[in-house]
């Protein structure tokens, strides 16, 4: 039985192993050759993969971290206190994967400090900027003390403590900016997005949906960390998240319904094309089953519907990130973008990274602990 | 404010010479001029084209918007326009988002996708030339006087002129009076846009608004954001000390 475990995870390792490689190797290409040649992109599809999985759907899976500190240390509701490091490590760390995916997007990436002096507010991309630098410093100073407690460091810990709550008011804020931002993104291409999908209230939706998301991932990395350490939060706290999840999921769709049907642009849903199909599918694996799960207090209760559940929010938010960054353009505008070996690997090779990092800061850190 | 200038397209006095084409590929020292100039496209190397549509010949290049999706979404500034009109770009300061690209509701912006150092590459209204009072390269070249290069003013009244004068001629409407806020390029046309394959549902207003109505609301969200999570943090802290004393009391009690 040890040994079928044992290889099995070595399995896993020579997967991870493979994926860095491959990804290496196209990085290397994409900085030799030019994004041209590892990519299909292209100028009918400036924006593909990487804009819409690892920088949309990276930063929204990084909405733990605000929604999490928000609850335990501006509403001080106790009881998450055990869930704060979770997020805010997983938080960090999709941050600087997200901020790696840039440089490797960013056609000249050692131009990505001009945001700093050459001002365009105008800009929805320079607000984006200006969040991601700012919140990944927010988050760096919040889970700092984690590191300053391993190494036992008194006089920084006096100080962390005094700067913390200022300090997790400015990352709420500043995730509430950039989470939205990303939506905000969009709304100059009112010609070139579906009508499913574009709508002036976006930047509203992935707020929402990225709090629900962000529950969702404390639920998961719970999972993972039992599954890989045996390290585990409360079953009671993570149904709660999970129940906040759908919730806030419960009233996007009300809204988002609401206003298709004021729009008149409610029968695409039925249209019974791709990108209705593409719409449906979405709203059904990322809102209505994971609420029929979810809703019920007694699956909630339980480790396999609860999980189970999260499963379904996470992979519903993935696509709706991929439909508005991507799908919804490139097919109602006919370009047809689909992404490239090169994309995809690189992609990877980043999740992989960040699924390394989070196991090592797991396993050196004082994070699944009760007692802070 | 100086003047603006402009450039005036009439697809009725256009005969498919392609000197524009050949002139804006000199002026700008690009590569690659084709022979067969009518089946090539924009691209790093070519900045306007000429397209045949059923017998009618249309200039696509960048058409100068007066207040322009590409300048407002780039998050450093690297695209302006120039108070003379040119919309125009500026290579080192670029850093690669293609944000420009996505926003631009004409399609034009065009990148470097095989180059270690990509720039963007579109038509700058020969800024330089524009500039020093001269017109633009293609607008001299054009034999027929077809591509006309005037001040914003005139050409906008000309545009109408020719149209009252000739309404059998024209499509009753000048493009780029009102396409996403209007543009510094009109165009007259015998048939309608969406026959020459020009972007023909664009809003009327410019889009740099609709991000705007966005990005007006940040001061708000921020300063009611900060009241209210600050005003939590008390509230809540309160209540838990409370709620603490209010423990040891009770358990004083017993
Ligand atoms: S046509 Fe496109 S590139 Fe040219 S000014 Fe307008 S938005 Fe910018
Ligand atoms: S690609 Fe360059 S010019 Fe275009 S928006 Fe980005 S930084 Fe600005
Ligand atoms: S205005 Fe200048 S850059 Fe633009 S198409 Fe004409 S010649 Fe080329």
């Amino acid at each position: 039985m040890k040994s079928k475990i044992a290889s099995l995870f070595t399995f896993w390792r020579v997967v991870g192993g493979l994926i860095v490689i491959s990804g290496l190797y196209y990085t290397y290409i994409r900085f030799t050759q030019g994004i041209g040649a590892v990519s299909n992109l292209s100028d009918v599809s400036p924006w593909g993969l990487w804009i819409g999985f690892d920088i949309l759907c990276g930063v929204g899976l990084a909405a733990g971290g605000f929604t999490i500190c928000a609850i335990t240390h501006i509403f001080n509701i106790e009881r998450f206190k055990p869930l704060t490091r979770p997020a805010i490590l997983t938080a960090f760390l999709g941050y600087v994967l997200v901020v790696v995916a840039l440089l490797i997007d960013l056609g000249k990436p050692w131009n990505i400090w001009h945001a700093i002096i050459m001002w365009n507010p105008r800009s929805v991309m320079f607000e984006v900027a200006w969040c991601v630098m700012l919140y990944t410093t927010v988050l760096f100073l919040e889970f700092s003390p984690v590191i300053v407690e391993r190494f036992n460091l008194q006089k920084l810990q006096s100080i962390l403590k005094k700067i913390a709550v200022p300090v997790m008011i400015l990352g709420v804020l500043l995730s509430t900016l950039h989470q939205s931002s990303l939506g905000s993104l969009f709304l100059i291409v009112p010609q070139k997005m579906h009508p499913l999908w574009y709508t002036p209230m976006l930047p509203v939706y992935f707020y929402m949906t990225a709090i629900a998301t962000g529950f969702a991932m404390v639920v998961f990395e719970s999972y993972l960390s039992s599954r890989a350490f045996g390290k585990e939060l409360e079953l009671p706290l993570l149904s709660t998240c999970g129940l906040i999840s759908v919730s806030t999921l419960g009233i996007y769709f009300v809204i988002k319904m609401t206003e298709l049907a004021l729009s008149g642009n409610i029968s695409y849903i039925f249209a019974g094309d791709f990108l209705a199909n593409m719409f449906l599918a979405e709203m059904l694996v990322g809102v209505i089953i994971p609420g029929a799960i979810l809703l019920s207090k007694h699956r909630r209760r339980n480790r396999t519907y609860l999980y189970t559940g999260i499963i379904f929010v996470i992979t519903g938010f993935l696509m709706n990130r991929m439909n508005v960054g991507v799908t919804s353009i490139s097919v109602y505008t006919g370009t047809n973008y689909f992404p490239a070996v090169g994309e995809v690997a690189i992609t990877l090779m980043i999740v992989v990274f960040g699924m390394m990092a989070f196991k090592f800061a797991v396993k050196n850190f004082p994070v699944f602990s009760a007692d802070h | 404010m100086a003047t603006q200038y402009g450039l005036l397209f009439d697809v009725t006095e256009c005969v498919g010479c392609g000197e524009c084409y050949t002139a804006c590929k000199v002026k700008n020292g690009l590569k690659e001029p084709k022979e067969d100039f009518l089946t090539d496209h924009l691209s790093q190397h070519t900045y306007t084209v000429l397209e045949d549509h059923d017998g009618n010949y249309i200039r696509r290049m960048c058409m100068h918007c007066a207040d322009p999706a590409c300048a407002s979404v780039c998050p450093i500034a690297a695209i302006v326009k120039t108070p003379e009109g040119p919309v125009v770009y500026d290579g080192d300061k670029c850093m690669g988002c293609r944000y420009c690209m996505q926003a631009c509701p004409h399609h034009i912006p065009r990148y470097e996708w095989h180059s270690n150092t990509p720039v963007i590459h579109k038509c700058t209204m020969c800024y330089d030339r524009v500039k020093n009072g001269e017109q633009t390269a293609c607008a001299e070249a054009c034999p027929t006087g077809a591509t006309l290069f005037g001040t914003l003013d005139e050409l906008k009244t000309e545009a109408k002129k020719r149209i009252a004068e000739n309404p059998d001629k024209y499509y009753p409407e000048v493009y780029g009076m009102t396409e996403a806020g209007g543009t510094n390029v009109l165009i007259l046309s015998p048939v309608s846009f969406d026959q020459l394959g020009l972007a023909s549902n664009l809003p009327k207003t410019a889009l740099p608004q609709l991000t705007q109505q966005a990005l007006d609301k940040i001061p708000a969200v921020v300063g009611a954001g900060s009241v209210f999570l600050t005003g939590m943090y008390w509230l809540t802290k309160r209540k838990n000390q409370i709620s603490k004393e209010k423990n040891h009391a009770e358990g004083d009690l017993k």
